[in-house]
């Protein structure tokens, strides 16, 4: 298994997944994916095959690992936001149970 | 490197040799939409302000046209007023004059209406046009190009394939001494600290960052929370969550390189290299911004889909997203969707990204131009009075 490094793609059987950082608690789906399918990726530095909670259409993301409420959600090896609930490995990942950041006295 | 261009008095680089027609009010603007009628490269800008504006208005109002005239891609301009205009055709003309195009300025109630203002307007252009026509393309250096880069109508594969292949051609063109502007601030929101950590000083870092905290500031004022309405419906179905994922992959379009300067909306970069610009995000007034500030070729990724133009400055459409490429081939010019399908590397895309700015700034039409997609429209802050 290879090592991700920024924008190189894992092309493992049938799945399509990107995982841009090493620092990511998510993945791209780079085809539709099936709740209940298992993915193999690359989890900071460890290969780990994750089972997905729901259903990921296409460019959308998948949890790497469980998240607490309230946890940074890290794309590009940056926070993209904050989760509004608990978020488990292989659940999907979006406006559902994620928000921008707090700051300038906004929510 | 070279491209093919047209050498202008001033000693600038154009990538067209249009001839331009400016209504300083969008009372003359029939006026100035009817003299390019019919006339093969004349383009008329569909300016429909130039009176009844406050604060800083006139001001973006005039930089901007005034920003138009003078852009290298225009051979001569015809600026049409009405007469009691606040703008007047004499303060755009004097903007202009300093390139040593020829420049005419005719008003409507000094002229004695529209027809005879038409018939008058046409004649000069058909002379500009006729001296236009004798000035042949030479070879310029590719450091004498602006070339701007936006993304609208973006998915996932922005972030992860279109930004940053467009990235390389960015790193390419800086190495070759052109400058390359980075703008729609808006967008900027969550990526501003890796942008203000690539500035060149300081004082640039703190230029970015007060860019965002005014645009920030000023939806507030207005009782908008930015990021409930960006990303936009269309970015959310395509996979992208929040205003911080779209300015992450936004950024890429930057490539590595300083940041050498911060210019304000329709300036013109003193510098050389990566320059950002304070723009909106919307597309129209962003690419607006960047063409008055001198790009002579826009870059423009999109993951959905866009047909946007601009009057006077080609726009090349790059989208890593293969259905989007089949579904609009009409409206975009380069698919870059090997990337995620692991068989083209960032790289690689990006070095046909620059090869194609190269042919189309030494003149293949892009889809945009063949398409006819003229899109214009002015930054302003207030409302007009």
């Amino acid at each position: 298994m290879k090592r991700f490094t920024q924008l190189e793609v894992e092309m493992e059987g049938k799945v399509n997944v990107i995982v841009i950082n090493i620092k990511d608690n998510v993945a791209t789906a780079l085809k539709p994916l099936k709740a209940g399918s298992r993915v193999s990726v690359e989890v900071q530095g460890h290969v780990e095959k994750i089972k997905l909670l729901s259903d990921i259409p296409m460019g959308h993301k998948f949890a790497l690992k469980d998240m607490e409420e309230g946890e940074a959600v890290i794309k590009y090896g940056e926070p993209i936001g904050q989760s509004t609930a608990r978020i488990s490995q292989g659940e999907h990942v979006h406006v559902h149970n994620v928000v921008s950041q707090p700051r300038g006295g906004l929510r | 490197m070279n491209f093919q261009g047209y050498r202008r008095p001033d000693g600038k680089g154009g990538t067209r040799n249009y001839v331009l027609v400016i209504p300083s009010v969008g009372c003359s603007q029939g006026a100035a939409q009817a003299i390019s009628r019919g006339f093969k490269g004349v383009i008329y800008l569909p300016n429909i302000l130039g009176c009844g504006q406050m604060g800083d208005d006139p001001m973006l109002i005039k930089k901007t046209l005034v920003g138009f005239g003078t852009n290298p891609n225009v051979f001569a301009i015809l600026i049409v007023g009405l007469g009691c205009e606040h703008l007047s055709v004499e303060e755009i003309a004097k903007g202009i004059a300093p390139t040593g195009k020829r420049v005419e300025a005719i008003s409507i109630q000094d002229v004695g209406g529209t027809r005879k203002t038409v018939a008058l307007g046409k004649r000069i252009v058909k002379e500009m046009l006729e001296d236009g026509a004798k000035l042949n393309r030479e070879p310029i250096p590719l450091s004498e190009l602006i070339v701007g880069t936006e993304c609208g109508g973006s998915d996932y594969t922005s972030g992860l394939a279109s930004n940053p292949a467009v990235g390389v051609a960015s790193d390419m063109l800086v190495a070759e001494g052109a400058t390359v502007l980075l703008s729609e601030t808006p967008e900027l929101i969550g990526a501003e600290h890796l942008l203000a950590k690539r500035a060149k000083t300081p004082e640039i870092a703190k230029q970015v960052l007060d860019a965002v905290a005014w645009w920030e500031n000023k939806a507030i004022a207005a009782g908008q929370n930015i990021r409930e309405s960006d990303p936009s419906p269309g970015n959310i179905a395509g996979g992208i969550t929040t205003l911080e994922e779209k300015s992450l992959g936004c950024i890429y379009k930057a490539g590595t390189g300083p940041l050498e300067e911060v210019i304000t909306y329709a300036s013109h970069p003193t510098k050389k290299g990566l320059v950002y610009m304070d723009t909106p995000a919307h597309d129209i007034e962003q690419l607006t911004g960047m063409v008055a500030g001198g790009a002579q070729v826009a870059l423009f990724t999109t993951g959905r889909g866009t047909p946007l133009g601009s009057p006077i400055a080609p726009v090349i459409k790059i989208t890593g997203n293969r259905n989007t490429f089949l579904k609009m081939r009409d409206n975009t010019d380069i698919d870059v969707s090997k990337i995620l399908q692991g068989k083209e590397t960032v790289r690689s895309a990006g070095e046909r990204i620059f090869e194609e700015i190269i042919s189309v700034a030494s003149g293949k039409i892009t889809k945009a131009e063949k398409q006819g997609q003229r899109d214009f429209s002015l930054f302003k802050i207030n409302m007009n009075i």
